[in-house]
């Protein structure tokens, strides 16, 4: 089998790994014209503010390749022929196939504001934008990051790292209203703020204004003001990297269509990670999930379906982690932020320090048979404190009832040895709150962890 | 502007830019994003404050007063002795707060790859090679540091060194503060991890007391000169038969049971750490002077196949030599081959490898480079560590973004990424428990920990079949 996998990102990577394991005999090409070989690219931030190095965020080493017979080749895929199964390369060639994968990931996305051309303005995604980007902002006084997501405040921290100035226009009222309840919303805010940033809430771009040399020179905001900035970060989003695929019979809405297994309309022909969409998300998911976990999993069903193996794409219990400037999050779960009508809320919030702890409990009456509603953990939000994935997750699948999880929360613990543990503050507050006597069974350990785990 | 404009990619610019191939920009490889320049640092955000120079001119006040003491020969050595620990050591914390200590909490590693002086720049080679000249000159030539070593007379006279070694309390003077001094540095850099904040000060307090203090002041009421936190095979001589002739006896009972029974024991329970991060002086100095090079370890395959054959080799060669030299006091058979045998050791491992170049070489090979390679203490910590502990480093589920922080830090050249992104625990010989890979994960994927010997490996998470094999053969 001759597989071409267009993408060196994780899920085209992933994908590519496995392929490998599960067909000692295909032969695997992997395409990319961005680096020539694997790199994190949720690291580059890491790059610009000099804590690493771009040979640092290679999972792989460059001899890895080699030995395990995946071919690596830099060029740029211009266009995909289904019929004849062969891919047309900017440098000239073409590359015939019987499996493909595309994995190409996303690109930012931009509003169509007035002057968004200009010099010294552009979205943050590749090593190309990273080049860029270091050498727009040398010199720079001032910048105007735009988006209120995770890559906006990365930018933010970056740039903040080099001295210079950043204004962060935000949509909403606080930051990732999507994914944060207000509490720990607010508590980002703060965050950023008290690093210095100016950070405009409710406030959106207008337009970008520029000067003679066509440089940016400042920014309009919605509401009128004018943001002197050399520089414009844009973090409003990706959207799928499909549009060297018109033309080609793939099926595409705003991503590449899939099925379970993360095959295409065109037999043969598999998708995976950003630029994919699922025609029929797993529960609580998404249609697309620009994720670095999603296009990890994703790549790896792909492989199961590439070498003819029945392994539908189940992703299991969400979760996600970020960190905002020096502010660690984790979420396990699918955490609402405005409840739905039989959903309750519990929330810690440490007096002085930044830490929070959100357990999210829904009475699911439909399905307890025996008549008296059971509250099952739904959903675990966590601020300042690390969580274990495993615990939160068995707790969730299970439906575990939400005391007995307040009674064992100690082990869900996952902070260094001697970091402050919170979870008896936790019970103590729900005790007050409801009258009643609950003690803390458990504290953080390995231990404690494989009890809760077997259910004791 | 409509809500479908802003779903939409823009469509001239996927078109045309981001793709520069080949022509524009070879490999990522070849040309740094910024290139380390021959200043000090490199670092386009790093204007010093007027504190900060303040700081670093007593630094370089008390590098100066070294530079007078060494060439003056003797004299004033009270009033240089006076400003060299002052210079160094206040410039040194005032410095360390200035930089560390105030503002915010958090991991900054921030400029440490332009910095010219710690991303293996031209200043950190000269200063590499100004480092293991001085240990050249302490250990073979120290008639030519007269001066230098002068400047510690005042703690000389007060023991009653003999000339001829007084050398060695103006190295391990040099030593104790760089541990104290940097080590408030790292206290203060990662403040806001208390493990880091307790086990520094352990370190230091290690260092401080039985490291220095005590030695000395058991020499001061005319006692041998102990160090009760070295024991065989890192203290070679320790078990050594020449070693009845003068230490006593309850001291050499208590290095026995450490290596025998207390090693064993402590090891099973906390890993190695608990010597080689908490205890150790060897350690001590990486942890602390080392610091700002820990992530110029070697991660490669090759670095980890060439660690496993010289630590353990190492090791074998100090159980050798000392079984000789007991088979030679015992029955006399060996003579000159026994003494061959000490001869190399205390000159190959003793001087070369633990100081010359573990220490020399900091800011090339990193800071943990005698640990790694060298050390026997750390190889029979190492194989109880792997094989029989309840220790390891937990890795949590599939949090792994593999952005590769835990891997560039780690000091002992591990490539704690492979494990994490694919959701194992990491159970290596080699892993001294500094905690740092856990300290700088910005996805909260690490934690160090004990438990039960089953299942300490784990099961890989991320995988859903098992992985192509780390060190398969080539
Ligand atoms: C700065 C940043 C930080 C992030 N941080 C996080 C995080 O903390 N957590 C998280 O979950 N997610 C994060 N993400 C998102 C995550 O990185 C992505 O979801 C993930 O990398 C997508 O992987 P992929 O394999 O689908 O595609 P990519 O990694 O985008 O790989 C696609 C590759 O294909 C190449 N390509 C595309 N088209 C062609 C073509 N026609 N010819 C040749 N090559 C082509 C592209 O150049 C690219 O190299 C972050 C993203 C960014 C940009
Ligand atoms: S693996 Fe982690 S704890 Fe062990 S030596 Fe490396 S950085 Fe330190
Ligand atoms: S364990 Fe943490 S630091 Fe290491 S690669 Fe994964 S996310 Fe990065």
């Amino acid at each position: 089998m001759d597989l071409v996998i267009i993408g060196n990102g994780i899920a085209g990577i992933t994908a590519a790994r496995h392929v490998r394991k599960l067909d000692a005999g295909a032969r695997i090409t992997v395409i990319s014209a961005e680096t020539d070989h694997f790199y994190s690219r949720t690291a580059l931030m890491y790059i610009y503010m000099g804590d690493m190095t771009y040979t640092h965020t290679k999972p792989y080493e460059d001899g890895f390749w080699k030995k395990n017979r995946i071919d690596l080749l830099r060029d740029y895929v211009e266009r995909v022929d289904t019929d004849a199964r062969c891919l047309h390369l900017r440098s000239g060639g073409t590359l015939r196939f019987d499996k493909l994968l595309l994995a190409t990931g996303s690109v930012p996305r931009f509003a169509g504001w007035p002057g968004e051309d200009a010099r010294g303005v552009q979205g943050f995604y590749s090593m190309q934008d990273l080049d860029r980007m270091e050498a727009d902002t040398a010199g720079v006084q001032h910048a105007v990051v735009v988006g209120g997501g995770l890559i906006g405040v990365e930018l933010a921290e970056m740039l903040h790292t080099r001295e210079i100035g950043v204004t962060l226009l935000v949509r909403s009222d606080w930051y990732l209203p999507a994914a944060l309840p207000e509490e720990e919303g607010r508590m980002v805010n703060d965050h950023i703020r008290a690093r210095g940033i100016d950070l405009r809430l409710k406030t959106e771009l207008a337009e970008v204004l520029t000067d003679d040399a066509g440089r940016v020179r400042a920014v309009r905001t919605n509401h009128g003001d004018e943001v002197g900035a050399q520089w414009v970060g844009i973090a409003i989003g990706v959207a799928p990297n499909i549009r060297f695929l018109e033309g080609s019979g793939i099926e595409t809405d705003r991503g590449i269509l899939v099925d379970r297994y993360m095959e295409t309309n065109v037999p043969g022909v598999f998708a995976a990670g950003d630029c994919a969409q699922h025609r029929t998300p797993p529960p609580e998911r998404p249609p697309l999930e620009p994720l670095w976990y999603a296009g990890r999993e994703q790549g790896a069903t792909a492989a199961f379906g590439i070498t003819d193996r029945v392994r539908p794409y189940a992703p299991g219990v969400f979760f996600n982690s970020a960190k905002f400037f020096d502010l660690e999050w984790q979420v396990y779960g699918r955490l609402q932020t405005t409840l739905p009508e039989h959903e309750r809320t519990l929330y810690w919030q440490h007096p002085t320090a930044e830490k929070a702890i959100r357990l999210n409990y829904a009475f699911a009456a439909d399905t307890s048979g025996d008549g008296a509603a059971v509250p099952r953990l739904t959903a675990v939000n966590v601020m300042g404190i690390r969580y274990r994935h495993d615990v939160c997750t068995h707790w969730i699948t299970e439906g575990t009832g939400i005391e007995t999880v307040l009674q064992n929360l100690g082990a869900a613990n996952f902070d260094p040895e001697f970091t402050p543990q919170h979870e008896a503050d936790f019970v103590a507050q729900y005790n007050r709150q409801t009258g009643r006597s609950l003690t803390l069974k458990r504290r953080r350990g390995w231990r404690q962890r494989l009890d809760v785990l077997a259910g004791s | 502007m409509t809500t479908q404009t802003l779903d939409r990619p823009r469509a001239e610019r996927t078109a045309q830019a981001p793709f520069p191939l080949s022509a524009d920009r070879p490999s990522f490889d070849q040309v740094p994003t910024y290139d380390p320049s021959l200043s000090l640092t490199g670092n386009p955000a790093y204007h010093p404050s007027a504190g900060q120079k303040v700081a670093l001119a007593a630094v370089g006040l008390a590098a100066l007063a070294c530079l007078a003491g060494w060439a003056s020969g003797t004299g004033f050595s009270g009033l240089l002795m006076a400003v060299v620990v002052l210079g160094f050591g206040g410039g040194g914390v005032a410095y360390a707060w200035l930089t560390y200590g105030r503002g915010h909490a958090g991991t900054h590693n921030h400029g440490i790859m332009f910095s010219a002086q710690q991303a293996r720049g031209h200043a950190g080679w000269l200063w590499g090679i100004l480092l293991t000249g001085l240990y050249v000159l302490v250990y073979w030539f120290p008639q030519y540091l007269a001066g230098l070593v002068a400047v510690f007379d005042p703690i000389s006279n007060l023991l009653g060194y003999p000339e001829g070694s007084r050398q060695w309390v103006m190295y391990g003077s040099f030593y104790t503060l760089a541990v104290a001094t940097m080590g408030v540095r790292a206290m203060l850099k990662y403040r806001h991890v208390r493990y880091q904040r307790i086990r520094t000060a352990s370190v230091m307090f290690c260092q401080l007391v039985f490291g220095y203090s005590l030695p000395y002041l058991l020499v001061f009421f005319g006692q041998p000169e102990l160090y009760l936190h070295y024991f065989w095979p890192l203290d070679y001589d320790g078990l050594w038969p020449d070693t009845f002739g003068w230490m006593p006896l309850a001291a050499l009972i208590f290095g026995a049971a450490m290596i025998f029974i207390g090693t064993p024991v402590l090891t099973y329970f906390f890993g190695k750490r608990w010597y080689c991060s908490w205890v150790c002086g060897c350690g001590g100095l990486a942890e602390t002077a080392g610091d700002p090079y820990r992530h110029l370890s070697d991660k490669s395959l090759r670095a980890w196949r060439i660690e496993r054959w010289m630590i353990h080799g190492v090791l074998a060669f100090i159980v050798l030599t000392t079984l000789i030299l007991w088979a030679n006091a015992q029955w006399g058979v060996l003579g000159p081959v026994a003494e061959g045998f000490k001869k190399w050791y205390v000159f190959f491992i003793g001087l070369m490898f633990a100081g010359v170049i573990g220490v020399g070489f900091y800011p090339v090979f990193g800071s943990r480079v005698w640990c790694r390679f060298g050390c026997p203490m750390a190889a029979i910590l190492g194989l109880q560590q792997r094989f029989f502990s309840r220790f390891r480093i937990t890795t949590n589920g599939s949090q792994c973004i593999s952005c590769g922080n835990c891997s560039t830090y780690c000091e002992m050249g591990i490539d704690v990424r492979w494990y994490a992104q694919r959701g194992q625990n990491i159970v290596r010989a080699s892993c001294v428990g500094c905690g740092v890979c856990s300290a700088v994960c910005p996805r909260g994927v690490l934690s160090l920990e004990s438990g039960p010997l089953t299942a300490r490996f784990g099961t890989p998470q991320n995988n859903l079949i098992e992985d192509l094999d780390i060190l398969d053969a080539s």
